[in-house]
């Protein structure tokens, strides 16, 4: 069995890094010019890491699906971003950041990465704040901190209900920098579809120009994978629509591990889902944890009657409301980490007490913090969440509590990397959200602007060098190699394929049904027996997408629909592979829970002397069964603990 | 309570940038209320691919509302009939039973048409690119709290960032001036102390891009500023003034 390796170094937690830095391998100046290196996705973690690197000297060749790098969904991260200055003198330090990570992850992740990542945090809020990114300030001038989910302390940065876009957009003008310089091309509307390997080694892409439709080679000394998660293989989810996992797919098809598929995170705090027309969920910032509480009736026939639509929230007294997270978690209360959250709804819910016509809802309510702090005072802190509400569900939130319900919002799995960010393909890195490393079994909130960003800024471009200081010998590569015609000549295959199908069902009603049996059977509980039928639906599933979808138009061409089908193509298969991750951890840890492993108040039952491992599974072939191959957790520093928010 | 409502649309549909395009006409039968505007034209489109027509081309991606990656002339406004919002957050209980709707893609010259209603915005990229930037690298930067800034300098910076890049005040103007866009990064970056050590350099080089790219001026019609789904203020524009004019007497 091939060892993994994860290349942490040696020495005390705290030195680790640092010692990592001073002794890695450097490229210099004209060395520099000398390299290129491939960055896909213009998120959080691609733009820095585009912009770093080029500031540094390499020459980058960036692409992203959308028509302007500013558009990645990372902008769309609403409440905070995670760093350890204890600005608010409330007891923080790295180690606290470190040590909240590593338990909010439910104790899956690495030791030395998410100490690495804690360590970095500061440096993210001097940099963004040198960029002009405009975080809330304090009268006296000083940065403002809120709270967050699954810590005690302030340690959360903020920029409205926007951070998300603020920090994309200091990333994004870094990056627009860099390209005003000429040391960064940008491909715009290009869809990484393959990756391309010399020697067993990275160098190079495949993409679609998907306004031509061309197929297109492009060649690199390294290739950096930072194209986010894979959460939309449920259709339904807080993702943007063009989201996709399928450029980490097609790297785990050419031989890279993927890590931890079944670890998915479901947000507590979203609109609930109104129809099948529906196209995506929106989330409401978990910051409205803050101030909000979350209740159901605690009487069946109050319920029934929400259900019904002949009582509103309002009309339920006070004493017959059961504030359940207060309840169940008196020191954590509303700020349970999401994973105990997304669950506590559900298993209300699953009891009958859901709020909503479909039953599938509870409330979240700010008639508390109103009386508290005077209706100002909310409209200043989340006034343009409560219009986004009203204007999505035509109820005002000032006025009658929120609906919420849990949705699909990240993936902690993903591309499997070493502590340098490698992918098991030599020269294949991948950042951000694309990867498994920081996050564990759950991420926290304002986790995964921290850690895309500290991927980008602070983390790849050093570990980047140990790497490429091998290859300042190796000349540009020509796109007229074989691999390069080989890897075009398949993907036009695939392509070709796809549109002869020409069956009866559109893209989008397989994807909505791959959503029903992922939701169902690889959802929020998930149980050996409903995994094993998820992974024979799929299967099927996947024969009917190849013999039925039906897509108009032509190859090569503009074509939406050609650029779905590839996608749920891909997300099929995802599927599957989450399906058989979930199938073997049988324990339940963080976002995934296993019915039949939980305490007997219903929390989490981890299973730490058999499951205290990554997963990572390595392709064998279209039709056959991934092999997993482990890689042990050896806490050093930390016990791993039952995960507790109640005192 | 929402409805069930039947509308009819009238769609621009264009092959490409050079060739002739023209309304198309589709019925939209009982449909209800509470369906955002683009979940409307996904049940169109998907009803089309049905019927193994093309689907009509949008640009659409995060549908909150804050990538500014949809756009449209919906009846005559850009991002439609509602204030302060972007078409992916237009439901269509703003629309009555029988109502005839026209969506057309962004008018301006900035902004040339790909296919149908999707059109190409690059020139916003190119004019950040020459200098809505700060020119620092990454690392070696003061500590976030060594430059206290005052709250509200911070909140009017904030205010101005909101922009999402859409392209909604070019398509708005009848100058077809993408001067809101540009004043709004402009005094983003001119209100904070990290941003104002350039900011002349800034702001000259925004406007001589924004002018090269084929941009009108600004005549204060503030169609702009109506129509802005961020709701970013034509100040920004007075300020955009400013710091041109006091560069251009410093030159």
């Amino acid at each position: 069995m091939t060892q993994i390796d994860s290349k942490i170094p040696q020495g005390p937690l705290a030195e680790k890094w640092t010692n990592y830095k001073n002794h890695q391998k450097l490229v210099n100046p004209a060395n520099k010019r000398r390299l290129d290196v491939i960055v896909v996705g213009t998120g959080l973690a691609g733009a820095s890491a585009a912009a770093s690197l080029a500031e540094m000297g390499f020459n980058v060749l960036n692409f992203c699906i959308q028509d302007s790098p500013r558009r990645a969904h990372s902008i769309a991260a609403q409440g905070g971003i995670n760093a350890a200055k204890n600005y608010q003198n409330d007891g923080d330090s790295v180690y606290r950041l470190f040590y909240d990570t590593i338990k909010g992850g439910d104790y899956r992740a690495r030791e030395a990465n998410v100490y690495r990542l804690a360590e970095v945090s500061n440096n993210i809020i001097d940099q963004c704040v040198a960029q002009g990114v405009p975080f809330a300030r304090e009268y006296g001038g000083l940065l403002d901190n809120r709270s967050f989910g699954g810590a005690q302390v302030s340690r959360t940065f903020y920029a409205r209900g926007q951070t998300g876009q603020q920090l994309l957009l200091g990333a994004y003008s870094a990056l627009s920098r860099q390209i005003g310089k000429g040391k960064v091309k940008m491909y715009t509307r290009h869809e990484m579809l393959d990756v391309v390997k010399v020697d067993g080694r990275a160098r190079g892409i495949i993409a679609r120009n998907l306004i031509t439709g061309q197929i297109e080679r492009y060649a690199a000394h390294a290739v950096v994978v930072a194209t986010g998660g894979y959460v939309n293989t449920f259709f339904l989810s807080t993702n943007a629509m063009a989201s996709n996992g399928s450029a980490a797919w097609q790297c785990y098809k050419k031989g890279a591990y993927f890590a931890n598929p079944c670890m998915v995170q479901i947000h507590p705090t979203c609109v609930p889902v109104k129809g099948d027309f529906q196209s995506k969920l929106t989330l409401m910032s978990e910051s409205l944890r803050n101030d909000g509480r979350i209740w159901v009736p605690k009487k069946l026939e109050d319920a029934k009657a929400l259900q019904a639509g002949t009582k509103k929230g309002k009309d339920i007294p006070e004493a017959d409301r059961d504030y359940y997270l207060e309840r169940r978690y008196p020191a954590f209360g509303n700020l349970v980490p999401r994973d105990v959250a997304s669950r506590a709804a559900k298993e209300r819910c699953d009891a009958g007490f859901g709020v909503n016509s479909t039953g599938l809802a509870v409330f979240l309510d700010f008639s508390d913090a109103i009386n508290r702090l005077g209706k100002e005072v909310v409209k200043q802190k989340y006034g343009n969440l409560f219009d986004m509400y009203e204007e999505i569900t035509n109820d005002d939130p000032y006025e009658t509590p929120m609906m919420i319900y849990p949705a699909l919002h990240y993936s902690m799995g993903g591309l499997w990397v070493d502590y340098e960010l490698m992918t098991s393909i030599p020269g294949l890195f991948a950042i951000g959200e694309a990867n498994f490393s920081d996050h564990g079994a759950n991420r926290l909130g304002a986790s995964a602007l921290m850690q895309g960003l500290a991927d980008g800024y602070f983390v790849l471009p050093y570990t980047i060098q140990n790497y490429l200081s091998d290859q300042i010998q190796v000349p540009r590569f020509s796109t007229d190699l074989p691999e390069f015609v080989e890897a075009e000549k398949a993907i036009k295959a695939r392509i070709e394929k796809l549109m002869n199908i020409k069956g009866k069902e559109t893209v989008d009603s397989i994807h909505r049904k791959l959503g029903h049996i992922m939701w169902e059977h690889v959802g929020m509980a998930r149980d050996a027996e409903g995994l094993k039928e998820g992974i024979q639906m799929l299967k099927d599933l996947k024969k009917e997408f190849w013999s039925n979808v039906k897509i108009p138009g032509a190859a090569g061409d503009l074509n939406t629909e050609l650029e779905k089908a590839l996608r749920v193509a891909d997300f099929i298969e995802i599927g599957t592979l989450m399906a058989h991750d979930a199938l073997d951890r049988a324990e339940s840890c963080g976002g995934h829970f296993r019915t039949e492993h939980q305490t007997e108040e219903g929390e989490a039952l981890r299973h730490d002397d058999k499951f205290m491992y990554v997963s990572c599974w390595e392709y064998q072939g279209d039709d056959k069964d991934p092999v997993m191959l482990k890689e042990d957790l050896n806490y050093q520093f930390v016990v791993p603990q039952t995960r507790n928010y109640k005192k | 309570m929402d409805k069930d409502i039947s509308v009819t649309l009238k769609v621009w549909r264009q092959r490409g940038p050079k060739e002739k395009g023209q309304f198309e006409t589709y019925k939209i039968e009982k449909i209800n209320q509470s369906v955002s505007f683009l979940e409307m034209l996904d049940i169109l489109n998907e009803q089309l691919v049905n019927e193994g027509k093309e689907p009509i081309v949008f640009d659409h991606d995060c549908r909150e509302g804050i990538c500014g990656m949809c756009s449209l002339y919906v009846n005559g406004h850009p991002h439609g009939p509602a204030t302060g919002a972007t078409t992916c957050q237009l439901y269509m209980r703003r629309f009555h039973d029988g109502e005839t709707i026209t969506i057309e893609p962004w008018r301006s010259a900035g902004f040339p048409v790909i296919r149908d209603l999707m059109v190409d915005r690059y020139a916003y990229d190119k004019i950040m690119q020459a200098g809505g930037f700060v020119s620092v690298n990454t690392g070696g930067v003061p500590d976030a709290n060594a430059i206290p800034i005052s709250k509200k300098d911070a909140d009017l910076a904030m205010d101005a960032a909101a922009c999402i890049g859409c392209g909604a005040c070019a398509a708005a103007c009848k100058n077809g001036s993408a001067m809101l866009f540009v004043s709004a990064k402009v005094s983003q970056l001119a209100l904070l102390p990290q941003g104002k050590v350039e900011a002349a350099r800034r702001a000259k080089a925004m406007v001589a891009k924004m002018d090269e790219l084929g941009f009108g001026n600004c005549t204060n019609t503030r169609a702009c500023e109506m129509e802005c789904p961020k709701n970013i203020s034509v100040s920004n524009i007075a300020r955009l003034n400013r710091e041109f004019i006091s560069a251009k007497l410093k030159d």
